[in-house]
Parts: C-alpha cells; structure tokens; sequence
C-alpha cells in the first residue's frame, strides 16, 4: 500500500490555494436533458507540467469532463478555470487531441497538422514550417504529402498530436487517443508520448478506460465512479520514468499499482 | 530528439494509388469506348432489321447529324435552347446551394424550405409547366422558370442533407482550434459537403436538360425543342433521332466535366489516386 499516494477524494478543494495547478474544475456538474446526470460536483487541480489520466470505467464522464475543460461543452454547474481565468468556451492555451482524428480527408498531413495555425490566420509559410517541425517530432517526416486515408490508424493520430503541438499550447487534451489505434502501435506510441514530454513542456490530460496505459503514463490518476461520475480517488504512482520501457512494464510497483486500481474498479465491471 | 521514424515498412502495408491507378485507367477508357461502340452496332442492327419504321439505324441518324450541322440549323437551334438552359442551371445551382446550406446550418429555414422542396421534387412537373404560360406567357422567362422548378429541389435538398450530416466530430475540431463560425462553414462543411452537392447539381442539371426541351416541346417550340417536332411531323425520324442523341450527349458531356470540376476544386485527395 505504500507503493502509490493516496490523496482522499473528501479533501475540500483548494481552489485558489495549489499555486501549480494550471487547470482548476470546480464544482462542476454535467447533466443531459433532465434524466442523465453525467457529472456531479467533481472538483480537481490539474498541476502544471503533469499527465495526469482521468480514467474510469464507460459512462463514468470521462470523455465529458475532458469536453468541459476543452470549452465544447458546457457545464451545468461550476466553472473550469485554466491559470486562474475561468473560461467561457476554447482557448489558445489549450489543444485537443480526438479519439477518431478528427483529420480533414481533403487535405494532406502537413495541411491538417497546420490547421490550428491556419485557423488562427498565421501566414501559410509560416504554419508550414511550424507544422513540418512536429511532423518530424511525431516521426512522420517523408509524409507530408500524402493524405489521411493513406495512412495507418496510429500514423493518424500522429498527425492529430502534431496539429495540437503545432498551436503551443500549454494544456494537451487527449481524449483516448489510442483506443482506435491496434495494440503494437498503441504501445509504440505511448513510449514516444513518454520521450516527447520530457522535450516539450507540456500538461497533459489524458483520457482512457486502460488501467495499463494510464499507470504506464501517468504522474497522477484520477478515478472516477460511473453514473453520475465523482472522483473516487486520486493515486500518484511512484513509478521512475527514467528507465525502458520494458523495465517500467516489469516494475513491482507498476504491476501493484495496476492490480489496486483494477480492485477498485472491480465493483463497477458489469 | 524525436519519435521513431516511420520506415516504408509500415507505408508498404497502403501501397500508394497511384502505382496501381495508371494501367485500370487506361482499360477503363478502352471498356468505355467498347460500350459505346458495341451501343452503336446493336442500335445499326435493331434499325436495319428494322423494328419500326420510325426507328432509323444508327448510320442513317449519323448522316442526318452531319447533314444538320452542315446547313447550320442544329447548331442554331441549339444556341437558342441553351439560353433559357444556361440562364436556369446558373440560378438554381446559385439558389439552389444557398438556401441548400442554409436549411442545413439552421433549424427555422429547415422547417421552413425543406417541404417546399419536396412537394417540388413529388409534384409531375410535365403537367405544371404549361400553367407557367398563364403567369409568364410563352416568352424567355416562362422556360428559366421551366428549367428552376425542376432543376432547384435536387440541388438545393443534397445540399441541405450534406450539410445537415457534415462530422460533428470535425466541427468540433475547428471550434476546439478557434475556428469562426464562418471558417467552420467555408474549411469544414462545404468541403465535407461537396461530394454531396455535387451530385445533386449533377442530378439538377440532368433536370434542367429535361426542363429546357419539356419548355420547348409544351410551351413554344424553338430551338431543340422545335428540331424535335418538326422531324416529328414530317416524318424525317433520323433527323429526329440526331437531335435527341445530340442532346442526350451534351447533358452527358456537361455532367462528366462537373464531376472533374468538383475533383480539382474540392477534393484533391480523389485526384491523386483517380490518376
């Protein structure tokens, strides 16, 4: 037990108090229509230059909440406030990486990684040359030509990470951003997730219902029950990033911190 | 430092279309030319047997063709019908593709329009037509009017359906990068909606053609119209059957090249694995 933190679910929000924290929920609730109540009352810091996961089994809000802090929905209780301001809708500061792609078929990779840029009126040489440096990041050099359905599933969803790193913003919202991606690529992709933080100063939430993927990933996981979604817990795994991979997937305090969420998480299985 | 580099590996498992396009192409065209020619003998045979006296073989229509061009009437009468055509296609595709859009961004105009144009598409517009003669007489006007009635509710109803089942994820895309509402319209759904539109302005201007000599043969007969049942009458049915295939051919020839159009303008991904 003394392999992760716990950090109790009851403690009164701090709201104001963590100097760190760049993303503040608080008090937020989410109900659709009158019957489905997809969020109640969650209230979370998301300290500054962490991943933290927000994981949970389906139909926890997962997906909701990570919409909220992104500004595409709105909450129906609570405010999200993203370095102290409370947000009204998306924000330059902070980029979405979407579980289907989200790419343009009708554009090339370079022309889909520089949208966020184009959007914003940067001048096309400019977002090109932008663009093409995170292509070569995400390993994609050589591709930028070619379109979407020319590529693979995780190739993909490179493109969709490069579109997000391309606009520098400091919060990376990834809402399951391998969960259509198969299972080699995933765990290709999830190692150079891990290389590119240590280069980009990022924050990164992180969406996923794999109990794997979000303790191999993450600085903090944060659970949350299903129906309406609250968080149940908060564990911070004290797993050293600075070793492989293939180390890290052998660690004790890896496989203790997998099987204690998958024990807490039992009940909800169906 | 930086990820792992794709090697050609993983691009190999999609070979690019290209390398595979080129050769089926140029077979494609050879199978088209075939069809065409093998549409022409059966039509050669059928009229030499012959099944009807009112049916020439295909050799006969072909020497009238020539025979048409020649003295200029089939060129002149097919000015004058593309006057009402053109003017017709231009303002229900323009019409058509903006109150298309529009019913499909926002609800009221939705409610609105959409049953409009469906009775429109229902309604036997053959019988209709005369009665446009009561309001705007046998003049220019009468036939745009025959060429948009018929034209629009294809045009304007696919645009509306492509707009109405552009990806929401895509949307929110734009909106999570702070796209303007205006950028979500012009770089998001009317690409994603183009494929859509452009059938329905292929189906429009089928329409048109069929609007434009409905006009001619129901309310005054000029142009092609005319060409039509003058042959008609004094039984010159080659005549008659060159006209028709002459018109039949420029519809065809005008939807093939919107198809083109809408590739280059909108899709460039098609463009690069249709060569």
């Amino acid at each position: 037990m003394n392999a992760v933190d716990h950090i109790r679910a009851e403690q009164p929000h701090r709201a104001g108090t963590a100097a760190d924290a760049i993303v503040e929920v608080c008090g937020v609730s989410k109900r659709y229509g009158s019957s489905v109540e997809a969020l109640r009352d969650v209230s979370l810091d998301f300290p500054k230059g962490q991943l933290t996961s927000l994981l949970g089994p389906s139909g926890c809000g997962k997906t909701t909440l990570l919409k909220i802090i992104a500004g595409l929905l709105e909450p129906t209780a609570g405010e999200i406030r993203v370095k102290g301001t409370k947000i009204t809708g998306p924000g330059p500061e902070r980029a979405f990486v979407f579980q289907d792609f989200a790419l343009m078929p009708w554009a090339t990779v370079l022309r889909n990684a520089a949208f966020g840029l184009e959007l914003r009126g940067v001048s096309k040489a400019e977002r090109e040359k932008t663009a093409q440096h995170y292509i070569n990041e995400v390993g994609l050099a050589g591709f930028e030509q070619r379109y979407p359905h020319e590529l693979s599933g995780g190739m993909r969803q490179r493109v969709g990470l490069a579109r997000a790193l391309s606009v520098n913003a400091d919060v990376l919202l990834l809402d399951e951003p391998f969960s259509a991606v198969d299972e080699q690529n995933r765990r290709k992709f999830q190692e150079d997730l891990l290389r590119l933080r240590q280069v980009e100063n990022k924050t990164l939430i992180f969406v996923t219902h794999s109990i794997e993927e979000a303790v191999y990933l993450s600085d903090r996981i944060v659970l949350l029950s299903p129906r309406p979604g609250r968080v149940s817990d908060i564990i911070e795994p004290k797993i050293s990033r600075d070793r492989s991979p293939d180390e890290i997937r052998r660690d004790p305090t890896y496989l203790d911190t997998v099987e204690e969420i998958w024990r807490g998480l039992r009940a909800y299985a169906d | 430092m930086s990820m792992h580099t794709y090697d050609s590996a993983e691009a190999a498992a999609q070979p690019p279309a290209e390398a595979t396009s080129a050769p089926r192409e140029g077979s494609l065209l050879l199978w088209r030319v075939a069809s065409v020619v093998l549409f022409c003998l059966l039509w050669e045979v059928a009229g030499r047997i012959p099944i009807n006296v009112a049916f020439p073989p295909f050799s006969d229509v072909a020497l009238a063709f020539g025979r048409m061009v020649a003295d200029g009437s089939l060129p002149a009468a097919l000015l004058n019908t593309l006057e009402p055509l053109v003017i017709g296609v231009v303002t229900a595709t323009v019409v058509g593709i903006i109150m298309g859009v529009a019913m499909g961004l926002r609800e009221e105009l939705e409610w609105a329009g959409v049953p409009v144009f469906v009775v429109m598409q229902a309604a036997p517009m053959a019988a209709l037509i005369p009665l446009i003669t009561f309001i705007y007489g046998i003049g220019l006007v009468a036939k745009v009017l025959a060429v948009v009635i018929l034209a629009l509710p294809v045009i304007a109803l696919n645009s509306y359906k492509a707009v109405r089942n552009a990806s929401p994820s895509l949307r929110a895309m734009s909106r999570s990068f702070l796209g303007s509402k205006w950028q979500e319209i012009t770089k998001i759904i009317l690409p994603e909606a183009s494929p859509m539109i452009f059938t329905g302005l292929r189906l429009g201007i089928s329409a048109g053609f069929v609007g434009v000599v409905l006009a001619e043969l129901l309310i005054t007969p000029t142009g092609i119209g005319d060409l039509i049942t003058y042959h008609r009458s004094v039984a010159d049915y080659a005549e008659m059957y060159a006209v028709i295939a002459t018109i039949i051919l420029l519809a065809a020839v005008t939807v093939g090249l919107l198809e083109r159009v809408e590739v280059a303008l909108f899709r460039p991904e098609k463009r690069e694995s249709a060569e």
